[in-house]
């Protein structure tokens, strides 16, 4: 049975999630959050963080993690199952007629009509981690790191996993200040 | 459509090993890292196969570099190198990433390691906002200020307001947009 929801919640995002890896985080959250309670945004955020640090596909990081949190190395390898082999198979047995029709309109614009869905699905998981870091941190201190972390992400180029490494750092040096 | 090249099998895990290694970024950033072994140094593909194989790629949901390195693992290799390319770029990335947060989960309860997680939603939260902002510029790209808003709102109100899962709401958006196509080539044939 878990690794039948494994599957599910991992080959839902991968089977939808168009524009690739980044754009599946918001289905993966939905299910893994949302439907399954495996997490909560909080613990989401600590998985999407290191992966973030991490180099190679975000959604394979997420799959592996989930899956081996909740189900062992076999959950992991059900996860990985879900999130790559449906739409790769798909790819393989598509690419001849795909290929055939490669300049046609409609297959340009298959990813195209998808893209404003993805959006409002990553600004509503932006909102709730912005809510979730308020009732932890407090307003001013999660305004305060999103500002610092925008202008080092944005403005200065800065590596996401040192900016990431920081936040840590930040997090360590406050919490044995106020203990 | 395979063509079996005697591709050797540490070639492939090789190739693949680095373009999951060096992918910092999730997998958009795997396309140039992959470009240089594929087509430069193993020349498996020529760089317009390469370019052609990314563009369909991105007609289909999932993530990228997997389909990629699964897809031209294929092409090379048959169900060998699909297996290798697969298992090279994708499993070292999970094993660090099991053992990192096996590490932090055991210290959890230490209020300092605790409070570490929580410094870190909110930079999170601003990589998804920027990630929010490339794919509303995306929208605008491909469909126009006009159409791109109408989505949007659109699938503020059925996915947040109506609770819709977007499962549904992207495979809708899909045929509207297939449907006219197979039809056309139908008919045609």
């Amino acid at each position: 049975m878990i690794y039948w929801q494994i599957f599910l919640a991992f080959f839902i995002p991968g089977i939808v999630g168009y524009g690739g890896g980044p754009a599946s985080i918001p289905l993966v959250e939905k299910e893994v959050v949302d439907r399954y309670g495996w997490m909560n945004t909080q613990e989401f955020s600590e998985v999407l963080a290191l992966g973030n640090s991490l180099p190679g596909p975000i959604a394979t990081k997420m799959a592996g993690y989930v899956g081996y949190a909740e189900g062992g190395v076999l959950g992991a390898a059900v996860g990985l199952f879900g999130a790559v082999a449906p739409s790769l198979i798909l790819m393989i047995a598509l690419m001849a007629i795909l290929f055939k029709y490669k300049d046609s309109r409609e297959v340009k614009n298959i990813s195209k009509v998808v893209k404003p869905v993805i959006a409002v699905l990553i600004g509503v998981m932006t909102l709730d981690f912005i809510l979730t870091s308020e009732a932890s941190l407090g307003g001013i201190q999660t305004a305060i790191l999103m500002v610092a972390s925008y202008l080092m992400l944005e403005k200065w180029k800065l590596h996401p996993a040192l900016v990431i490494g920081l936040a840590l750092l930040y997090g360590a040096v406050t919490g044995i200040f106020i203990a | 459509m395979v063509k079996e090249q005697g591709v050797k099998s540490i070639d492939l895990t090789m190739a693949f090993f680095r373009a999951g290694m060096l992918g910092f970024g999730g997998g958009p950033a795997v396309i140039p890292i992959m470009q240089r072994d594929v087509v430069e140094r193993y020349s498996w593909m020529t760089d317009e196969e390469y370019g052609d194989t990314i563009a369909l790629s991105n007609t289909m949901p999932g993530p990228i570099a997997t389909k990629l390195a699964g897809y031209i693992g294929y092409r090379v290799a048959g169900l060998r190198g699909c297996l290798i390319a697969l298992a090279a770029s994708i499993i070292p990335t999970v094993v660090l990433m099991i053992l990192l947060l096996g590490i932090l989960q055991n210290y959890k309860d230490v209020p300092w390691v605790a409070n570490m997680s929580n410094a870190v939603v909110p930079v999170v939260a601003v990589m998804l906002g920027v990630l929010t902002w490339n794919f509303i510029q995306q929208s605008e790209k491909a469909l126009g200020w006009s159409k791109a808003i109408l989505l949007l709102v659109v699938s503020v109100i059925l996915l947040e307001v109506l609770g819709i899962h977007p499962a549904f709401l992207i495979a809708a958006l899909i045929l509207l947009v297939l449907v006219p196509f197979i039809k056309r080539t139908v008919r045609r044939t």
